[in-house]
């Protein structure tokens, strides 16, 4: 971030990867070496991108800095940005105002288990998550990672999904929520697909993103499978426009989800008012 | 001993005058029925007998203004690509902000502490805020809709004043509250001071007992946050509103922002503006969700914030500097002192009900 928080550093779309039909991933450098050079974030930690003339939203830096070699951002089409952001192709400029928000409790959770939960877009910030506990691999005990979309095409990283049922140190599981024709992986909701797999909460953690239906039940889940407030952490969505705790717009009571957020436990989720 | 001058009534227009040379001047003035800051022109004069209509919040936190500048340059040797070109618009005017209110001064002081000493500064405000002085006029007596005294504060109260002026007989007893308010008092159009200090005194005297006895507000972050998730009680408190928003722009404390583009194809700016939290739209995520569908959701968000929230993050200080405005401009009478009150007094009534 420079002197002024709301002047983006102007980057260059490296790449556009197709990931489903309304989602794009763009990989992006930041053009000034020595801003690039300072740039550091954290897993779990937003930026914002800006479509010039259209304004700016909030995402998620899903690479992980175990990685450098690019920022990258998942973007699902809603709304005037994500559609601009979603015409860009590579070599267009585009303004990056990052790292936004708070991380993931990495440090706190080595030694434990570790259980992503994901649905969707919601992938996308456990997949920085994922990257940065694989490459630091013995820090972290077993890691269970559950994701589902609604259908094949659906699911974004498709490319790197293979990979992901490979490895011997990561137990994935994929889900879609009804039978698709060629589809060999579970079918059903997330959450009951979660109580089947039955993952230990013993001296563990679960990560969980997705659309908020599906964070509910997630949680119902987990809580059947032992695992208490503390012990699972999600990370929020919400309209946030200056991203750095002052415009006003992001709070749940005194808690600014841009500044204080996007990740929290759900312990500390029920602290506060009950807003989301 | 803080520097005390006096100026004569009639001598006042001269020294906007004087100020206006080195400054920009606001000053409060007669518009149709409302009394509006506006820069300061001799031909129209100042009306300071009444606060103003809407506090000058502009001055410091203009109601739009351009963030950056960008415009699409294009790439001669390779017509395929566009290059960006994004240049921030940091402000460099000062003001002097002639004629508010000790509660109109105070309420910046509830934007520094989120807009200078948060975790990040805004470049912005900061440099508005540093350029602009304040001479500021005490109320010899509360309307029926201040509260000033309920929120730790007074109708002397210099708290973001750099020039307190104290109505005395003939004009103005000045005193200087900060070093640079010290600085504007040197001009020959000023005479000592020491001779109207105990009159000024007794006029600050005076007006602190027209306030009436302040209510205690100790226990509304708690009390607020214990009513929170009763619905019925918020939609009996904003069965009137009407969401029109009047409250917040006119709110002395009010800084909530919203942050849009605006192109003309090849260059464009992006720009802040004011932004209201009684809106519907105000938290609506790209995803449809609203986390504040109704307008007893916004109310109890907008109370809550300013007697609850912020003060918990800040001190104990209420985000409210008791101007009184929201409740005069209402279209429809609702009074934020009862919706505190009514919280505070929420768990008594329920049990008195029991």
């Amino acid at each position: 971030m420079t002197s002024n928080p709301y002047l983006p550093a102007m980057a260059t779309i490296q790449e556009v990867i197709e990931e489903t039909p309304n989602i794009k991933t763009f990989r992006v450098t930041l053009n000034n070496p020595e801003i690039k050079k300072n740039f550091s974030f954290e897993p779990g930690q937003v930026g914002q991108l800006s479509a010039f003339g259209i304004g700016e939203a909030t995402f998620v830096i899903n690479s992980t800095p175990t990685r450098m070699d690019y920022l990258q951002f998942s973007v699902m089409r809603t709304g005037e940005v994500t559609s601009k952001l979603h015409t860009l192709s590579a070599g267009d400029q585009i303004g990056v105002r990052a790292p936004l928000g708070n991380c993931f409790p990495y440090e706190a959770m080595k030694g434990k288990d570790i259980v992503f939960v994901g649905g969707g877009i919601g992938m996308a910030p456990l997949r920085t998550l994922l990257y940065y506990m694989l490459d630091n691999r013995d820090d972290y005990g077993k890691i269970t990672l559950l994701y589902g979309a609604r259908s094949p095409v659906d699911m974004a990283f498709s490319y790197e999904l293979p990979e992901w049922m490979e490895r011997d140190d990561l137990d994935t599981h994929l889900t879609i929520d009804s039978e698709y024709e060629g589809w060999e992986h579970n079918v059903g909701l997330i959450p009951n697909v979660l109580l089947d797999i039955n993952p230990p909460s013993k001296n563990a953690f679960a990560v969980t993103c997705g659309p908020p239906i599906m964070i509910k039940f997630t949680v119902q889940a987990l809580a059947k499978l032992g695992f208490k407030d503390d012990q699972i952490i999600t990370t929020l969505e919400k309209r946030m426009k200056c991203g750095i705790g002052i415009c006003g717009r992001c709070n749940i009571g005194g808690s600014y989800v841009c500044q204080d957020g996007p990740v929290y436990t759900y312990e500390q989720l029920k602290q506060l008012p009950n807003e989301m | 001993m803080a520097q005390v001058k006096f100026i004569k009534k009639d001598n006042v227009s001269a020294w906007l005058e004087e100020l206006g040379q080195k400054h920009e001047v606001l000053a409060p003035r007669f518009e149709g029925d409302s009394i509006i800051f506006r820069p300061y022109d001799a031909s129209k004069g100042f009306f300071i007998e009444r606060e103003a209509t809407a506090p000058p919040k502009k001055a410091i936190f203009p109601q739009s203004e351009t963030l950056l500048k960008f415009s699409n340059i294009k790439d001669l040797e390779n017509p395929e690509k566009v290059a960006l070109d994004v240049k921030e618009n940091l402000p460099d005017s000062s003001w002097v902000v002639f004629g508010g209110r000790p509660c109109d001064a105070r309420g910046f002081t509830m934007f520094d502490r989120v807009y200078l000493n948060g975790k990040h500064v805004d470049a912005y405000y900061k440099a508005r805020r540093e350029n602009t002085f304040f001479i500021t006029l005490a109320c010899e007596k509360g309307e029926t809709t201040c509260f000033c005294n309920w929120v730790g504060s007074g109708p002397s109260d210099p708290t973001g004043s750099d020039v307190l002026m104290v109505p005395v007989e003939g004009g103005f007893f000045l005193e200087a509250v900060s070093d640079r308010g010290a600085s504007l008092l040197d001009s020959s159009l000023l005479e000592d001071g020491d001779s109207k200090q105990a009159e000024a005194d007794k006029v600050k005297v005076e007006a602190d007992k027209s306030m009436g006895e302040a209510q205690d507000l100790s226990k509304a972050p708690e009390k607020l946050l214990a009513v929170f998730d009763n619905m019925e009680h918020w939609e009996e408190m904003s069965a009137k509103c009407l969401s029109c928003g009047a409250c917040t722009y006119l709110c002395p404390t009010c800084y909530c922002f919203n942050i849009t583009d605006e192109s003309d194809g090849i260059s464009g700016t992006r720009i802040r503006s004011w932004d209201n939290c009684m809106s519907s739209m105000f938290t609506m995520e790209a995803s449809g969700h609203n986390p504040r569908p109704t307008k007893a959701h916004r109310l109890k968000n907008r109370v809550g914030h300013k007697f609850s929230y912020y003060p918990d993050l800040h001190d104990g200080v209420i985000s409210c500097c008791g101007c009184g405005r929201c409740i005069k401009s209402c279209p429809v009478g609702v009074d934020i002192r009862q919706l505190v009150l009514s919280a505070i007094a929420y768990e008594a009534k329920e049990a008195a009900n029991d």
